[in-house]
């Protein structure tokens, strides 16, 4: 099984972000590895440590500017055996590069590198755009069964079962055979950290860089943001002494409890 | 479009009709049969007329209890209703009785595959498409809608816009981003605007009985993914989601056990109960208890927030209650700077009391 896993570089999730004139301000902002798809690299490299699954490599996906190249340092240093980074400066936080030129861009590297790929792996979501749509729309662009909100993925025979979240609670469902495409959710599993051997085994790993321009895509979002802009502020809160006084806020002030 | 089969043709012809004032919709149509008719012979010919105006495609949130409207498609109804004056067709894959649906639904469409799989879902909307163009293709942002819509944009080739808590106009629209701590005001430019809308942000629909009869769609099944089982809570409370009142609770509450103390106040306001990520990762709670930006957003009357931190992440999932208590013992825990009304007290302590003096 050859494992495609795509990796963004986003603002870290601790970061408090601020609006500029141009949308988010990123300068001097940290930078890291979304979470969700730490996880999808997390899962990938333990399909593959897992013998039975029969994983013959895993080659991690980064669309973006140059320091697209640390972030898949730190796959390649989680275990991925190869990277491909497709170069873009178009921002890829919902302001220039949307999923749907990020799926294509996808497809096309599946379609034109990697023909053999069973297995896509991204994160549910990236943290900056919050959209959820580039694994979905992949599996809808090739014809691909798809998971979505995975929670548990098991290799059985030339499918996986696949447990993942929903409104209600979880559901599982299986895909009968592959190449699928299976977004990662919070549960899966818990990333590891990259030893300092694995780091420097990094550094000699293969990374391939193509131009996003060159596939042939329209790159122009379909949906053009017209305006960025910070919610609006809620009013100030007030201390409370005790229940009594709570109590008394909430019936006579707020006029939410009888 | 063509099919052979004992030596007879079907094709399909696509006219686009600009309306004329000196012919009505129908008139048109009538021109065109009698053309097609003439033309006839041994070809039979469907004639499909997209016309200019607008109509939106609603697909109806599953429910377990098929006698009435998930709250969220009600709220996705009154989503559709700012987008245009033009007719709403409502897609389900569940048997809808027209009389538990809001007057403003003019078209019903029951799928005969009844499982939620994205792939089944997508066809259904391609199928439906086929029959009928609509200028927009509407579904709850739930974890039902983020898993079917995209596929579904993507099958037909339109990108798609998620989450949306405001319609300037039919193709406006307000979303938020980086966890809700900015947001962006997005304009589609595309024929069809395919699209999730948060829940929360839209009043639910009035249920006042449509007079749409309930039309057959037949969807081929489908072989990519199989249904196989489904592990879910059930409760007595209200629906997470939809509730006036949520007590939640995070790290603070320290096991799962602690959480009757929440229950107990839950039953007594007749809220329902949520849970920080905190506490679902602990395993005090199951995982469809969560608030947050991986979890449900919520947006009730009254929000109590027990033995939670308040990071941004959980932040962006209730800063839209109407108000917020917070009860911690931390006065620094960055809630209290966020709550309307902040108790620093112990929540072993304030809790029963609350419960017991509301």
């Amino acid at each position: 099984m050859k494992i495609l896993v795509g990796v963004k570089r986003v603002v870290d999730y601790a970061v408090k972000v601020r609006v500029g004139s141009h949308g988010v301000e990123l300068k001097n902002v940290k930078m890291s590895l979304n979470p969700f798809c730490e996880i999808a690299v997390e899962e990938a490299v333990r399909l593959k440590e897992n013998k039975g699954a029969g994983v013959s490599e895993i080659v991690a996906l980064s669309i973006g500017p140059k320091q697209c190249q640390e972030t898949l340092r730190t796959a390649l240093a989680m275990g991925c055996d190869r990277g491909i980074h497709v170069q873009t400066d178009l921002r890829g936080d919902y302001m220039e590069l949307q999923s749907d030129a990020v799926a294509k861009l996808f497809q096309k590297i599946i379609e034109e590198k990697e023909k053999d790929a069973d297995l896509v792996l991204v994160g549910k979501q990236s943290i900056d755009s919050d959209c959820g749509h580039v694994g979905p729309m992949l599996a809808g662009y090739m014809s691909w069964p798809q998971a979505t909100f995975a929670a548990k993925i098991d290799v059985e025979g030339n499918g996986l079962l696949v447990e993942r979240e929903t409104d209600q609670g979880t559901e599982t469902i299986r895909i009968p055979k592959l190449p699928a495409v299976i977004s990662c959710d919070l549960r899966l599993n818990e990333p590891r950290y990259a030893t300092l051997p694995n780091i420097m085994k990094a550094k000699k790993k293969k990374i391939d860089t193509f131009q996003a321009e060159d596939f042939g895509i329209d790159l122009e979002p379909k949906n053009k943001v017209l305006e960025v802009f910070e919610p609006p502020a809620r009013k100030e809160g007030i201390f409370v002494d005790d229940v009594n006084q709570l109590i008394d806020k909430l019936r006579n002030e707020a006029g939410v409890i009888p | 479009n063509s099919e052979t089969s004992n030596h007879s043709f079907q094709f399909e012809i696509h006219f686009k009709v600009v309306q004329s004032p000196k012919f009505n919709q129908h008139q048109h149509f009538k021109m065109l049969s009698t053309i097609a008719r003439r033309g006839r012979q041994q070809l039979s010919t469907s004639i499909s007329i997209r016309s200019a105006s607008t109509s939106t495609l609603i697909i109806a949130e599953p429910t377990n209890d098929a006698s009435a409207l998930a709250p969220s498609t009600l709220a996705a109804i009154t989503a559709a209703q700012k987008l245009h004056s033009g007719p709403i067709t409502l897609m389900s894959n569940q048997p809808i009785n027209p009389a538990t649906v809001p007057s403003s639904i003019s078209h019903i469409l029951n799928t005969n595959q009844t499982d939620s799989l994205a792939e089944t879902i997508a066809a259904s909307v391609q199928q439906a498409v086929a029959a009928k163009s609509y200028s927009h293709i509407l579904a709850p942002a739930t974890k039902f809608g983020s898993n079917v819509i995209p596929r579904t944009a993507a099958v037909l080739n339109f990108s798609p816009v998620m989450d949306i808590i405001e319609i300037l106009s039919e193709d406006t629209f307000v979303r938020p981003i980086y966890a809700g701590n900015a947001l962006a005001k997005v304009q589609s430019t595309q024929d069809v605007k395919v699209l999730t809308v948060r829940s929360t942000a839209f009043e639910k629909a009035e249920v006042d009985g449509s007079s749409a009869s309930v039309e057959d769609l037949h969807v081929e099944p489908q072989s990519m993914t199989e249904f196989i089982s489904a592990n879910v809570s059930k409760s007595n409370r209200p629906e997470l989601s939809s509730a006036n009142i949520v007590i939640s609770g995070g790290r603070g509450m320290k096991n799962g056990e602690n959480f009757a103390l929440l229950e107990a106040l839950a039953d007594k306001l007749d809220g329902a109960v949520g849970a920080s990520r905190a506490a679902v990762d602990a395993g005090y709670v199951p995982n469809d208890l969560q608030v947050g930006q991986t979890g449900k957003v919520v947006a009730p009357d009254l929000y109590i927030a027990v033995g939670i931190s308040g990071a941004i992440q959980h932040l962006s999932g209730m800063k839209d209650s109407k108000t917020i208590v917070a009860i911690n013992n931390d006065p620094d825990a960055p809630i209290m700077q966020v709550a309307d009304y902040a108790l620093c007290e112990d929540l072993f302590k304030a809790v029963p009391e609350l419960t017991e003096k509301v």
